[in-house]
C-alpha cells in the first residue's frame, strides 16, 4: 500500500488553525469545538454511528481531508503506519494526500470500521 | 466426563462460592482430570491458587452510559482486596484508560496503588490509542518482550500474558503475530502437560463475534500450541460482558467491565456502550475471582450491585 503523506497531522475546524494549517502540532488531538469557518479547501469525512461518511472518497492530488469524530466514543484513522491518536468527539485529523494512489484505512480502535481514498492526479 | 464427576464439581465450587460468598454468575471449568476433585475435595483445596481478574477499567470515559468510571472501578478495586478465599494477585485484561491520555493512566496507577496486591497488565487498544503507541509500553513494559507479552509461574500454575492489539488482522481483528507466537512455543516449551496454565489477553481469542472485530485473527495458532496442556484457561475482557466457550480442555471465559456494559453480540447497530438506567448499572458491572487446582478452574464473577 502506498504511503499516506501526512502534512498536517492534526488541524481543528477553526479560523485560527485554518490560517496556519502547516503549523499544527503533529500528532496532538486538537479539542477544538467544530465551527462553522470552514476552510473551502478541505473535504470533511465524518466518524459517526460507527462508520467513515463518506466510506470511500475520490480526491485529486493535493487535497487534504479532516477526519471529525462525531460519536461518543473515540475512534482514529490508521493506514500503513500513519496512526491519527484517539479522536474524541468533536476532534478532528488531517492528512494532505500529495501523490495518487488507494489508500484504504481502518479505525484503530474499531477495526472493522474501513474507510478508502482514492487519490486522482 | 460423567455426570457425577460433573456433579461433584459443581458441589466443590458451591462449597468454595459459599465460603467466598461473592455471589453473581458461577461455572466451573474441568480441564483434565476432574476425577481428582470428585474423590479427593478435602485435598482440592491445599493446592488451590486464587486470584482475581479486573478489566476494561476506561479511566477518562466520561459519557452517559457511567459518568462516574473512577468511582466504580475504584468500587471494584477495594472488591479486589476483599475476596475469599484471598486473591494472591490480580490480572488486568485491558482497557485500563479509555484513550491512552497521560492524565488517564495517572488516574488508573493513583486508584491501583490503593490495592496491597500485584497487577499484572496487558494493553488493550484503548492502551494504545496514542499516535506513538508508546504510552502503555513506557509504564507497563519494562518487564516484557515484543510488544508486551510475557509469562510467570505461581504456585505450580503457569500464566502467560498475551497482547492482541497492536495492528489487527487483514479481516480487521486481533493480532497476536508471528513473534508473538514464535515465543509463546517456546514459552510452554519445557513445560509438563499436566500444568495448569491461565492465557490472559485483552481481545477474545475465539471468535465471539468477528463482525464486530471480537476475535482475534490468529489465536488457533497460538490456542494450538497449548492443546497438549490438561487444563487451559483462557481469559480476556474487550468486550464487556460474560461469555463462555470450551473447546476440549481450553476453556475462555470473557469478563464484565468495571465502566460500562456492551450490548450482547450484534444486539445493536454498533458496540458502543450500552446505556442502562442508573439504577441498574452496578448489576452490569463487576469482578471475577478464580480459583486454579491442579485439573480444574473455578470461575466466580461478582457484580458491583452485590459487593
Amino acid at each position: 500500500m502506498p504511503k499516506m503523506l501526512l502534512i498536517a497531522t492534526v488541524a481543528a475546524i477553526s479560523a485560527a488553525i485554518a490560517a496556519v494549517p502547516l503549523a499544527a502540532p503533529k500528532n496532538v488531538a486538537s479539542t477544538a469545538k467544530p465551527a462553522a469557518a470552514k476552510p473551502a479547501a478541505e473535504t470533511i469525512v465524518a466518524i459517526k454511528d460507527f462508520a467513515f461518511a463518506p466510506p470511500i472518497l475520490t480526491v485529486k492530488a493535493g487535497a487534504t481531508l479532516v477526519w471529525r469524530n462525531d460519536d461518543d466514543e473515540p475512534h482514529s484513522i490508521v493506514s500503513g503506519d500513519q496512526r491519527s491518536g484517539a479522536l474524541d468527539k468533536g476532534d478532528t485529523y488531517a492528512s494532505t494526500f500529495a501523490t495518487p494512489g488507494t489508500f484504504d484505512y481502518r479505525c484503530g480502535l474499531h477495526p472493522f470500521m474501513k474507510g478508502k481514498v482514492v487519490v486522482t492526479p | 466426563m460423567t455426570d457425577e464427576h460433573r456433579g461433584a464439581s459443581r458441589r466443590e465450587a458451591l462449597r468454595c462460592m459459599t465460603a467466598g460468598a461473592a455471589g453473581g454468575v458461577l461455572w466451573v471449568m474441568s480441564g483434565g482430570v476432574p476425577v481428582a476433585l470428585a474423590k479427593t475435595p478435602g485435598h482440592a483445596h491445599a493446592k488451590a491458587l486464587a486470584f482475581a481478574q479486573i478489566s476494561d477499567t476506561h479511566f477518562g470515559f466520561n459519557a452517559p452510559a457511567n459518568m462516574d468510571v473512577t468511582g466504580t472501578a475504584h468500587k471494584a478495586i477495594v472488591a479486589l482486596s476483599a475476596l475469599k478465599p484471598s486473591a494472591a494477585f490480580v490480572l488486568h485484561t485491558g482497557d485500563l484508560t479509555h484513550n491512552s491520555k497521560p492524565e488517564q493512566f495517572d488516574a488508573a496507577a493513583m486508584a491501583f496503588s490503593a490495592l496491597k496486591l500485584d497487577v499484572h497488565y496487558v494493553p488493550g487498544e484503548h492502551d494504545v490509542a496514542d499516535a506513538e503507541q508508546t504510552a502503555f509500553k513506557t509504564r507497563y513494559g519494562a518487564k516484557t518482550k515484543g510488544d508486551g507479552w510475557y509469562s510467570f509461574d505461581h504456585s505450580g500454575v503457569h500464566f502467560i500474558a498475551l497482547v492482541n492489539v497492536y495492528g489487527f488482522s487483514k479481516d480487521g481483528l486481533g493480532n497476536l503475530g508471528a513473534a508473538q507466537i514464535a515465543w509463546l512455543k517456546d514459552d510452554v516449551a519445557h513445560l509438563s502437560s499436566s500444568t495448569p496454565i491461565v492465557v490472559f489477553a485483552h481481545v477474545p481469542l475465539w471468535a465471539v463475534y468477528p463482525q464486530w472485530g471480537w476475535a482475534t485473527g490468529d489465536s488457533a495458532e497460538a490456542i494450538g500450541l497449548l492443546r497438549r496442556f490438561g487444563s487451559v484457561t483462557v481469559l480476556n475482557g474487550h468486550i464487556h460482558q460474560v461469555l463462555q466457550k470450551v473447546e476440549g480442555d481450553v476453556s475462555f471465559y470473557s469478563a464484565l467491565s468495571t465502566a460500562y456494559p456492551q450490548p450482547a453480540p450484534g444486539a445493536a447497530p454498533n458496540p458502543g456502550p450500552k446505556l442502562l438506567p442508573a439504577a441498574e448499572l452496578p448489576a452490569a458491572l463487576g469482578l471475577r475471582s478464580v480459583v486454579v487446582k491442579p485439573h480444574a478452574a473455578l470461575i466466580a464473577d461478582s457484580h458491583l450491585s452485590e459487593i
